[in-house]
C-alpha cells in the first residue's frame, strides 16, 4: 500500500500495464507532453519508448478506429482523450464497430481497446467541456463503462479494464485527480461490474458515481451528526451495474436517493431508480429520488455555474425533505473554503 | 459457436499459373454475384445485398497480389474483396442466408463478412467505417515488425468521409504497412460523383499531395490491376510505407438489390453500354486467350467447375440449420 492521489494511480496502473505486457500501447494527444495528461502518463515515454507510448494527430474518430485495428491483431491500446467532449467525434467507431465487433462476427474477435476520457467541471469549463454522457455509452449494448471515484478504484479498475478482452470507456473526473488514498502495490485489479460500500447506515441508501460520490461522503458526515445514518454505495462501474448491491442495500434501508454527475433526463440515476422501482416497488417507504444535473448545457459563467453543479449541501437538503429533518445544510457552505467552482485549493486552472 | 465446415477453395488452382489463378478468380466473382442475384427473389437471402457486378477484377486481381497472411478490411460491397482474399464460399453463402454455419454464425449477413483464416478481418457496412481499423492492423504489423501488408477496399464514396483524411493522415504520418484500394465506380448509391466531388480533382492526385503516394488505373483489365498492386505491395513489404490505388470501375446492378436500374433516371442506358464494352470478365477472357495462350475450351471448363462450386455452396447454405434463438443473446461480451 502507498498513499497517493487518483492521478498518480492511473499513472501507476498505465506503468504496471505497460511494463508486464509488451502489446500494451498507450497514446493521445500530449501524453507525452510536458504536462502528461494532468501527471497520469507523466515518465511513461521515456520508460517505455515511443513506440509504445506516443502523441497522436487531432483525429479521434480514425485513431479510435486504430486502436480497434490493432486490437484486432492482438495488441491492447489504451486512449486518452483530455476532455470527454472531444471524443464525441468518435462515436461511429465506438457504436457501431467496437461495441458491435464481437457480437457481429459471432464471437470470432474482441476488441480488448480502453478509452479514458476525462471529465470537466467548474473553472469555466462551459458546455462542451464538462459533459458526463456515461449513460449514453451504457445505453450501447458491447461496451463496459467503468467511473471510478478512489484511487484505488482508478487503478484497480483501469488494469481490469486493459486486460479486459472487450471495449472499455473509463471516465475519469478532473475534480478526483488530487483525491489521496492508499493504493494497493503491483497488479491489483478492482473487478468490473461490482459496487463499493463507502459508509454503512439504515435511514437511506445512497446510490452514487464518480465525483458525486465525493460530495456524498461529506454529505454522509454531516448527516451522521444529525443521527441519520445512510448507505453510501459507490457504482464505481456503470455497465455493468451491481443490482445485487443496490437491491440488497436498498431492501433494508427502504429509501433510495441517486446521485448523477450528469443532466437528469434518461440518466444513469433515472435507470436506477426505474429499477429498483420495479423490483422493489413494495418495500419501499418513499418514492426514490435523484439529484443530477439540470437538462440544460453546463454554463460557464461562475454567476451560472453556481446553481448548475450539485453538492453535499444538496443531498442533505433533499435527505431532509424525505425524512421531514432539518439538518442544516448551510452549514456545509459556510465550512467550505474554496469558491464553488474550484475542486479545491490545489487547482489553479485553467482546466 | 457453430460447426466448422472444410474450407473450400477456389476450384483447380492449386499450381495453376498466375494468369489461369487470375481469370477463373475474376469469372468466380461474377458467377457467385449472378447466383446470388438469380435466387435473390426467393426471399431466403433476407438482408440487403450490395453485388461487385462489374468490379471483380479488382477483386481478383489484388486478392492475387496478396499472401494469405496479408490482411484486409472491406466495405458494405465486400463478396468480391472477401472472395478475392481467400475467404470460405460456402460460409459467405450461408451467412447471406442467415444460417449457423455462415462466417458470422448469421450475425453479420452480406454486410459484415469475415474469414480470419484467409487474412480477411471484417467488412462492415457504414462508409469509411473500416479506414481506420485497417490502418490500425497496419499500426499492429508495424508494432510486431513482421512483413504483413494491411489492405483497406474503399470506394469513392469513402474519399469523402472525414475519417479517410484522419486515417490516410496517420498512415502515412507513421509509415505504416496499408495498401489503399479505391474502386470509383462513380456513384455512391445514386449519387454520381460530380455532385459530391471537384470535377477536374482526381482522387490518386489529391492523395498524392497528403503525402500518400498513389497510383491509378484501369480497374476492369485484370492484368493491370495486378501488376499495379503487385508492385505497392512490394515496395510496402520493403519498408517504403502506404501505397494508395485508385482503380476505374463501374457497378452494373443497382446499389443495394439484385436487379438492373438504368431505366430509372439516375444514369443512362448508354453510359452502362459503353461501361459493359469494358466487362472485366470478356476483357479477362480475351487476355487470356490472347496474350497467355489459354484457349476457349479451357475457360469453359472453368465456368463448369465454378458452376458445380456454387451449386455447392448454396445446397450447403440451403441444408444448413437455422442458428437457435437463444444464440441472440450470445457474443456480447468476449469472455
Amino acid at each position: 500500500m502507498t498513499q497517493m492521489n487518483f492521478a498518480t494511480a492511473i499513472n501507476d496502473a498505465l506503468s504496471v500495464a505497460l511494463d508486464q505486457d509488451s502489446s500494451v500501447i498507450c497514446y493521445g494527444l500530449g501524453v507525452d507532453d510536458p504536462k502528461g495528461i494532468f501527471g497520469t502518463t507523466l515518465g511513461l515515454k521515456e520508460k517505455y519508448g515511443p513506440k509504445r507510448v506516443f502523441d497522436m494527430p487531432t483525429s479521434e474518430n480514425a485513431m479510435t478506429g486504430v486502436a480497434i485495428g490493432a486490437a484486432l491483431n492482438g495488441i491492447r491500446p489504451v486512449m486518452t482523450h483530455q476532455r470527454l467532449d472531444f471524443f464525441l467525434l468518435a462515436m461511429d467507431q465506438l457504436v457501431n464497430n467496437a461495441a458491435k465487433w464481437h457480437y457481429m462476427f459471432g464471437g470470432q474477435r474482441g476488441v480488448p481497446i480502453t478509452i479514458r476520457l476525462i471529465i470537466g467541471r467548474g473553472w469555466g469549463q462551459g458546455p462542451t467541456h464538462s459533459q458526463s454522457m456515461q449513460s449514453w455509452f451504457a445505453h450501447v449494448p458491447g461496451l463496459k463503462v467503468v467511473m471510478p471515484a478512489m484511487p484505488d478504484d482508478a487503478k484497480g479498475l483501469l488494469l481490469s479494464g486493459i486486460f479486459d478482452e472487450n471495449p472499455v470507456v473509463f471516465l475519469e473526473h478532473r475534480w478526483l485527480h488530487s483525491v489521496q488514498s492508499e493504493v494497493p502495490t503491483g497488479d491489483y485489479r478492482v473487478p468490473i461490474g461490482r459496487a463499493r460500500t463507502l459508509a454503512e447506515g439504515d435511514d437511506l441508501t445512497i446510490v452514487s458515481m464518480s465525483y458525486m460520490t465525493i460530495e456524498a461522503l461529506h454529505a454522509v458526515e454531516h448527516m451522521k451528526a444529525h443521527g441519520v445514518s445512510c448507505d453510501l454505495i459507490d457504482l464505481r462501474s456503470i455497465q455493468p451495474i451491481d443490482w445485487e448491491a443496490i437491491f440488497s442495500s436498498v431492501s433494508r434501508t427502504r429509501r433510495l436517493m441517486v446521485l448523477d454527475t450528469a443532466s437528469a433526463t434518461c440518466s444513469v440515476a433515472g435507470e436506477v431508480v426505474a429499477r429498483v422501482t420495479m423490483e422493489l416497488f413494495g418495500c419501499l417507504k418513499q418514492a426514490p429520488v435523484r439529484l443530477a444535473m439540470p437538462d440544460f448545457p453546463s454554463p460557464t459563467s461562475p454567476a451560472l455555474s453556481e446553481g448548475y453543479y450539485r453538492r453535499a449541501e444538496d443531498i442533505v437538503r433533499l435527505v431532509g425533505e424525505m425524512l421531514s429533518k432539518d439538518m442544516n445544510p448551510g452549514q456545509i457552505v459556510e465550512m467550505r473554503k474554496t469558491p464553488h467552482d474550484v475542486p479545491g485549493d490545489w487547482f489553479k486552472g485553467p482546466f | 459457436m457453430t460447426a466448422k465446415n472444410p474450407a473450400s477453395t477456389i476450384p483447380d488452382v492449386a499450381g495453376r499459373q498466375l494468369a489461369d489463378r487470375l481469370v477463373i478468380q475474376t469469372k468466380r466473382i461474377r458467377m457467385v454475384e449472378e447466383a446470388i442475384a438469380d435466387r435473390y427473389s426467393e426471399w431466403k437471402m433476407r438482408c440487403p445485398i450490395h453485388l461487385s457486378i462489374g468490379q471483380e477484377a479488382v477483386s481478383a486481381a489484388v486478392g492475387e497480389a496478396l499472401r494469405r497472411d496479408d490482411l484486409a478490411v472491406s466495405g458494405h460491397r465486400a463478396h468480391g474483396h472477401y472472395l478475392g482474399k481467400g475467404g470460405d464460399l460456402k460460409r459467405m453463402i450461408a451467412e447471406i442466408y442467415g444460417k449457423a454455419t455462415g462466417c458470422c454464425a448469421g450475425k453479420g449477413g452480406s454486410m459484415h463478412l469475415v474469414d480470419l483464416d484467409a487474412g480477411f478481418m471484417g467488412s462492415t457496412a457504414i462508409v469509411g467505417g473500416t479506414i481506420p481499423v485497417g490502418v490500425g492492423i497496419g499500426l499492429s504489423i508495424q508494432l510486431k515488425r513482421t512483413d504483413q501488408v494491411s489492405v483497406v477496399f474503399l470506394g469513392d464514396g469513402a474519399i469523402e468521409e472525414g475519417v479517410f483524411y484522419e486515417s490516410a493522415n496517420f498512415a502515412a504520418l507513421k509509415r505504416l504497412p496499408v495498401l489503399f484500394v479505391c474502386e470509383n465506380n462513380t456513384y455512391s448509391v445514386y449519387s454520381p460523383l460530380h455532385v459530391r466531388q471537384p470535377t477536374g480533382r482526381k482522387i490518386h492526385e489529391m492523395v498524392s499531395a497528403m503525402g500518400l503516394p498513389a497510383r491509378h488505373g484501369n480497374g476492369n483489365d485484370v492484368g493491370q490491376v495486378y501488376d499495379t498492386t503487385r508492385q505497392a505491395v512490394e515496395q510496402i513489404r520493403r519498408g517504403e510505407g502506404p501505397r494508395f490505388l485508385e482503380f476505374e470501375t463501374y457497378r452494373w446492378r443497382e446499389h443495394c438489390g439484385p436487379n438492373y436500374d438504368n431505366d430509372i433516371g439516375y444514369r443512362t442506358p448508354d453510359e452502362f453500354e459503353s461501361w459493359k464494352c469494358h466487362d472485366p470478365v470478356a476483357s479477362a477472357e480475351k487476355w487470356y486467350v490472347e496474350q497467355q495462350g489459354g484457349t476457349p475450351d479451357q475457360l469453359r471448363a472453368m465456368d463448369s467447375r465454378i458452376r458445380e462450386e456454387i451449386e455447392d455452396a448454396f445446397r450447403f447454405a440451403e441444408k444448413s440449420l437455422f442458428p437457435e434463438p437463444g444464440e441472440a443473446y450470445t457474443h456480447l461480451f468476449k469472455p
